[in-house]
């Protein structure tokens, strides 16, 4: 980003530095001194990182807007009318609709078998003792560091003998496999945190282990399934590789391939517009959720790292 | 709790092991053995060559300047990343000064609105956020030359993705900014543990912010740093700088073999090449990069520890 940390300070930075400036009254002289040259100094520094951020997501939602020469003519001009057939455009037209469609049963599917699949194995794991339970343990936990693009050559294959390529189905059990990793690593570490006495206590008027899990335990590890659930979901639905490699049928791609594939034919079609349409349609959602749910999503994200 | 235990066991772990080994274990397995045959992956038959492919690779430019590519994407990209996001945790939760009446140790103003701003990015998928960059690059009509142009910067229009020299520096610059947010968020959590009476007895000794970073945060922040940076690490050598590479590059990989990177090399082999083995050949390197990137950050880790 060399270019863009030189734009011009947006009238708020040097109000609100001087506020900061100005606010402090008690302490000695010299640290205010120093301290103020260093708080606009870092002031200032988050203020243009925030610009950085901001500016490249709301220049796309300004373009969504635009009509086509205007886009190319002057990218940061506003646009001269709201040019909502831009949307409409994108959704049919280009496909986004039929995107969107693919991603959500992918993801749905995905999301759910993660979970049940993930949390039965972390649950065994982390309860039971058994010959080969840190073997077992390990293997899981070592896909996380392993790179996916190596499996993935033979996985291709894999995939194309079961009949599996280009299916939806096959992409949720494939997305499930290499979403086990992180999933069991979070969870075993989850269940392991949980008291034994309820499940025991479940054990002795005679629940079967199965029910115990069901009916005892889901419900008590349901903080750490929201987690591990909010992680996979953002991670499942901007996958990328996974779908390059194994879906390539252009009426099943996902939403982040469909992007890909509209922005290399319109290099034939021309539609930038409606292009930016679908970036911003595919945009909305997460960011939307992500505001709606911001706590949730941050200790979903950052929880495993800290463990 | 011996009842039925290990009936419940399999019956448990049956499924999801089976889907693990299936579709992650044996493919890792497999592709190890096919690094070892002359396998193209568009006919069945194939024959063992023995250390052909690897010969091979040890000849093969492109190889050299992805691994050289690769190498710097998990040198540079955590130091930057890791770096910024610290400065920056640090100010959101420790730069602020002193108001009265407040504890000692506050972030600094609006600091829960650079948080949420921060982790934009990282909500988006890395696919959506190449293309938009991508257009932001354009040499004519991108977003950043045409505000060289309006600063009056008209004679610095860079072909920044179009030159050689200047296209790995973009496509970092990319992950930089899509990552940043991520290890913000991460450290100030870390930061937010570290008891504030260690912060107040350095103030009352005249600690500057500096001293009080070095010498407070940043030790008792290692582990979180350690983790973040080999997380880091393997994203710089795989999933990510696929996508951004693969989607924004010309080529992808180009100009000029320029940007291209170890996993983009694998991808191409196999499935643009019809030369699956060697691709499997490639991979391993990959493996063998990443395997040593994180013991070598684990060890150094260890070490920088043991100082404070």
């Amino acid at each position: 980003m060399k270019t863009t940390e030189t734009p011009a300070p947006p009238p708020a930075e040097p109000g609100a530095s001087v506020s900061e400036v100005a606010a402090p009254v008690a302490g000695p002289p010299r640290r205010k001194k120093e301290g103020a040259v260093l708080n606009v100094f870092s002031h200032g520094v988050l203020v243009i990182w925030a610009i950085m951020v901001v500016t490249p997501l709301l220049w796309a939602v300004m373009t969504s807007f635009k009509d086509d020469s205007s886009i190319f003519g002057s990218p940061w001009a506003l646009p001269d009318r709201l040019h909502f057939g831009n949307w409409a455009r994108a959704w049919t037209e280009a496909n986004m609709s039929g995107y969107f469609l693919n991603t959500v049963l992918v993801v749905g599917g995905s999301l759910i078998g993660t979970l049940v699949l993930g949390s039965m194995a972390a649950y065994v794991l982390a309860r039971f003792d058994f010959p080969g339970n840190r073997f077992i343990y390990y293997l899981f936990i070592g896909g996380m560091s392993f790179p996916i693009m190596l499996a993935l050559v033979p996985l291709f294959y894999v995939v194309n003998n079961m009949g599996l390529l280009n299916t939806i189905h096959g992409l949720i059990l494939v997305y499930i496999a290499y979403s086990l990793p992180f999933t069991v690593f979070f969870l075993t570490a989850f269940f392991r945190t949980l008291p034994t006495s309820v499940a025991e206590a479940a054990f002795v008027d005679g629940a079967s282990h199965t029910r115990t899990f069901f009916q005892i335990m889901l419900p008590m590890a349901k903080p750490g399934l929201i987690s591990v659930g909010i992680f996979n979901f953002l991670g499942q639905w901007n996958q990328y590789m996974l779908p390059t490699v194994l879906n390539t049928d252009p009426d099943k791609k996902v939403l982040t391939q469909g992007l890909v594939q509209l922005a290399v034919s319109q290099g034939y079609k021309g539609d930038w517009s409606g292009l930016f349409a679908g970036l911003v349609m595919a945009m909305l959602p997460v960011l939307g959720a992500y505001i709606i749910f911001q706590r949730q999503v941050v200790q979903g994200l950052t929880a495993g790292a800290l463990k | 709790m011996q009842h039925g235990k290990y009936r419940f066991i399999v019956g448990f772990l049956a499924v999801p092991l089976g889907l693990y080994a299936l579709f992650v274990v044996w493919p890792f397995i497999q592709s190890i053995y096919y690094s070892f045959t002359d396998w193209t992956g568009l006919s069945p038959e194939f024959k063992m060559v023995g250390f052909d492919n690897y010969k091979r690779m040890l000849h093969d430019d492109i190889f050299w300047k992805s691994l050289q590519h690769s190498l710097l994407f998990a040198l540079v990209l955590p130091i930057v990343t890791i770096s910024l996001a610290l400065f920056f945790a640090f100010m959101i939760n420790v730069g602020g000064r002193r108001r009265r009446g407040g504890p000692a140790i506050t972030g600094v103003r609006g600091s829960s609105f650079y948080k949420i701003v921060y982790f934009f990015p990282q909500v988006l998928s890395i696919a959506i956020v190449a293309l938009l960059f991508q257009f932001a690059y354009n040499p004519d009509s991108g977003a950043i030359n045409s505000f060289l142009r309006g600063i009056g910067l008209g004679h610095v229009q860079p072909l920044w993705l179009g030159d050689p020299s200047l296209a790995l520096w973009c496509v970092m610059a990319v992950l930089v900014w899509s990552t940043t947010g991520f290890f913000v968020v991460l450290f100030s959590a870390g930061m937010a543990s570290i008891p504030g009476e260690l912060y107040e007895a350095a103030l009352i000794d005249g600690a500057s912010r500096a001293t009080t970073f070095f010498r407070i945060t940043l030790p008792l922040l290692w582990d979180t740093v350690q983790s973040g940076w080999v997380y880091m690490g393997i994203l710089a050598l795989g999933a990510e700088s696929f996508a951004v590479v693969q989607i924004m590059t010309t080529g992808p990989g180009g100009p000029d073999y320029s940007t291209t990177v170890l996993v983009l090399y694998v991808y191409q082999k196999a499935f643009r090449d019809g030369q699956a083995a060697y691709a499997t050949t490639i991979g391993v390197a990959l493996l063998v990069v990443t395997l040593a990137f994180a013991a070598i950050v684990m060890r150094l880790g260890r070490r920088e520890r043991l100082e404070f």
